[in-house]
């Protein structure tokens, strides 16, 4: 699988897209032919938009998509409605079906729609050794009968199959395709076939989308399809054919046709593969523990102790030789050039930037990100959400919505992308404001950096409960401001998995890259703007129109500027801070009372310039400004209390 | 328990239909977490958490 390295190419002559349903394995594999760039994670819904990525597949370049996962072809969210057009859109050479084979019948579901589409098709079964630990056995030789379609068994995590299964895929394009649809029982089949010539009657061209699926998912009543239809003689024949399944089957078309393609796939899956009972594992024993009424709490309270330690223990332990090498470089730089020149203090800012960025960043960075990379391939999230539904209902919002508050911790970009996995606008608005406000990794430099280093890790602990506190109260006071009835929870909750260490690897460099390549020339940029402009003595009249702010949360005044610089990235606020109060570690020249004050007023103010990017494109701009000025508002009034709490004792 | 009937409006039925809880199918429930959370049930092998408004919309009966 090595050769299958990333190609600079020309225009691709293929296209092959990756379909099936979440949390089946899609991007594990798509990472393991086209290089680490789509991010994979255990739980449902962890790719909200698709990817795209060109490759060298035995000698030929194929561009490669990779999809949100969807149960079905009817959509509900705006993640499956992408998947959707773009199966329906006909732009993919070759469908490749990523089905989980430790959940077979309900995975071949999705298989019988994919059929429908027509299209060039290959399955690849996945997961082929958690099947075998659940006592499943598959014959992929019988399944690929049954079908009528290449089924590759794989084991994607570990890259077993995927060289024949891209394989079987560029085959499969050159093969001609006919209409695969298996027929389900005979009198529904007949409504189907009825309803499917009356559609193939039309004209060529009238349709964009197959006849018989067009055919099933009208008689489903799939708004989304409808549109698919002019005329109406057409829609009221659907509708007349609707009624006669109802009353035949004294229930809804969609149930008939939902209960049909069930046990069609329950047949399949029976006739192709083997289920002995499987041994109480450890991961059921471990399950029972984490989601148990009382022990789950202790446990998710205990998971967050740990993690917090760990960071900062790790964190600590890096930076205190770092910053001494650091500290002695720039005696001794400073010593060399003595920097009353525009340019020496330039060179010593921007030298502050560099040292700033490997020493205060990357020893907390590297652990936090890690950490969450663990949690998340664990599959310790959607138990989260299962644990904390309750709760969240108590704010408005349900379970699900943890899973984009805790991605939050890592970065709030991708966390405010994942709020598309939430269905109502207005359920992804207050979402989006926790998402939002949720202290990143940028921000927990900030808070262990700061309050860490003065008062220890309990301390740090502190600083997020309290923004826990104030961000729960802050979406319980909007959903009471929009009520709207909470849909319920309907989350599959994946198995336990033990991650590999190299995805961590992987995934912790991924999201540490962003910070490599975009925060630290910015970092560096800035210090050296800063140090530029004090060597001029530029920054007391800018210092000086931020005074009421300083002023009203009882900072010092040179502390303006490095403030406004949190706008971009959030830990730049830390590094403009030992560059304004002049080196010597970021604690010097501060009151521990105030580095309380400063580290609660940068987690809480303003996200970064990235995260207000995302937002505008995800909520709208006027949704956009209102979340902004609330966190500015939010910072001004909870810096501010906890400044007076701090001096009342 | 096994699935009598599944009430509630056409995208209810879709949704959980296409989690794999249809009538006529048997589930396990399994746990259920605190102060009214979600009820986490077994169908087909797979863990599906359920939460209480989307369970009142399945109708079961004790499997025979």
């Amino acid at each position: 699988v090595r050769r299958l390295a990333p190609g600079r190419a020309r225009a691709p002559a293929l296209t092959l897209v990756l379909a099936g349903q979440p949390n089946c394995g899609k991007s594990t594999l798509f990472n393991e032919v086209a290089g680490y760039r789509s991010v994979a994670s255990n739980f449902p819904g962890a790719t909200v938009s698709y990817t795209r990525g060109e490759v060298r597949l035995l000698d030929r370049t194929v561009a490669l998509a990779d999809l949100p996962g969807v149960y079905s072809l009817t959509s509900f969210d705006p993640a499956s409605r992408e998947t959707q057009k773009y199966l329906l859109s006909g732009s993919a050479d070759v469908i490749v079906n990523v089905v989980d084979a430790s959940v077979l019948p309900r995975s071949l579901e999705l298989t019988l729609q994919l059929l429908e589409l027509e299209k060039p098709l290959v399955v690849c079964l996945n997961m082929m050794d958690e099947a075998e630990r659940k006592g499943i056995r598959v014959d992929p030789a019988a399944l690929s009968l049954r079908l009528g379609v290449p089924v590759v068994p794989c084991v994607a995590s570990r890259g077993r199959g995927v060289r024949r299964l891209f394989g079987e895929a560029i085959r499969a394009a050159r093969r001609s395709v006919r209409d695969r649809s298996l027929p389900v029982s005979r009198d529904v089949e007949r409504v189907i076939q009825s309803l499917h010539r009356r559609l193939a009657a039309e004209p060529p061209g009238t349709f964009s989308v197959p006849p018989r699926l067009l055919a099933v998912k009208l008689l489903e009543n799939d708004p989304d399809f409808l549109r698919f239809v002019p005329g109406a003689a057409l829609r009221r024949e659907a509708a007349r054919l609707r009624r006669r399944l109802q009353a035949a089957h004294g229930r809804t078309a969609d149930a008939v046709i939902a209960a049909e393609r069930h046990a069609l796939s329950m047949d399949l899956a029976e006739s192709s593969s083997r289920v002995e009972k499987p041994a109480r594992s450890w991961r059921d024993r471990l399950d029972d523990a984490l989601m148990h009424p009382v022990w789950g709490y202790a446990c998710l309270a205990g998971f967050l102790w740990l993690f917090f330690q760990g960071v900062f223990r790790a964190g600590t332990l890096i930076e205190g030789p770092l910053l001494e090498a650091f500290a002695r470089i720039s005696v001794h730089l400073s010593g060399g050039s003595a920097g009353a020149s525009p340019w020496g203090a330039a060179a010593s800012g921007a030298l502050l930037g560099v040292g700033g960025g490997i020493a205060v960043v990357v020893p907390f960075l590297v652990p936090f990100l890690f950490g969450l990379a663990f949690l998340e391939d664990a599959g310790y999230l959607p138990r989260v959400a299962f644990l904390l539904d309750a709760f969240m209902h108590r704010i408005g919002l349900h379970g699900i919505a943890v899973i984009p508050a805790v991605m939050g911790y890592g970065c709030n970009v991708p966390a405010v992308m994942a709020v598309r996995i939430l269905e109502s606008p207005r359920d992804r608005f207050i979402a989006s404001v926790i998402a939002s406000g949720v202290p990143c990794s940028a921000r927990m430099v900030v808070v262990f950096g700061l309050v860490g280093a003065a008062f220890g890790p309990l301390a740090a602990f502190g600083v997020y409960a309290l923004n826990l506190a104030v961000l729960g109260a802050a979406a319980a006071g909007i959903s009471r401001l929009l009520p709207e009835a909470v849909p319920g929870m309907l989350l599959e909750i994946p198995a336990l998995r033990l991650p590999a260490l190299r995805s961590l690897w992987v995934k912790t460099w991924l999201r540490l890259k962003d910070f490599v390549f975009y925060a630290w020339p910015l970092l560096i940029a800035g210090s050296a703007l800063l140090a530029v402009l004090q060597a001029l003595g530029g920054t007391d009249p800018l210092n000086g129109a931020l005074r009421p702010l300083t002023a009203w949360l009882g900072l010092p005044r040179e502390l303006g500027l490095p403030l406004v610089f949190g706008l971009l990235r959030k830990e730049l606020s830390l590094i403009m801070l030992s560059q304004a109060l002049g080196s010597g570690g970021p604690l010097h020249g501060l009151t521990p009372d105030q580095a309380v004050v400063y580290t609660v007023f940068v987690v809480f103010y303003v996200p970064c310039l990235g995260t207000l990017g995302v937002l505008w494109r995800q909520i709208g701009r006027s949704r956009a400004a209102i979340v902004t000025g609330l966190s500015l508002a939010l910072s001004l009034v909870v810096a501010g209390a906890v400044r007076f709490a701090l001096a009342a004792f | 328990v096994r699935i009598v009937a599944i009430r509630g409006g056409w995208a209810v039925r879709q949704r959980l239909q296409n989690m794999g809880l249809h009538p006529g199918d048997f589930l396990v429930v399994k746990r259920s977490a605190a102060l009214g959370g979600p009820q986490l049930v077994d169908v087909h092998g797979t863990d599906v958490a359920l939460g209480r408004g989307m369970a009142r919309n399945v109708w079961v009966e004790a499997a025979p």
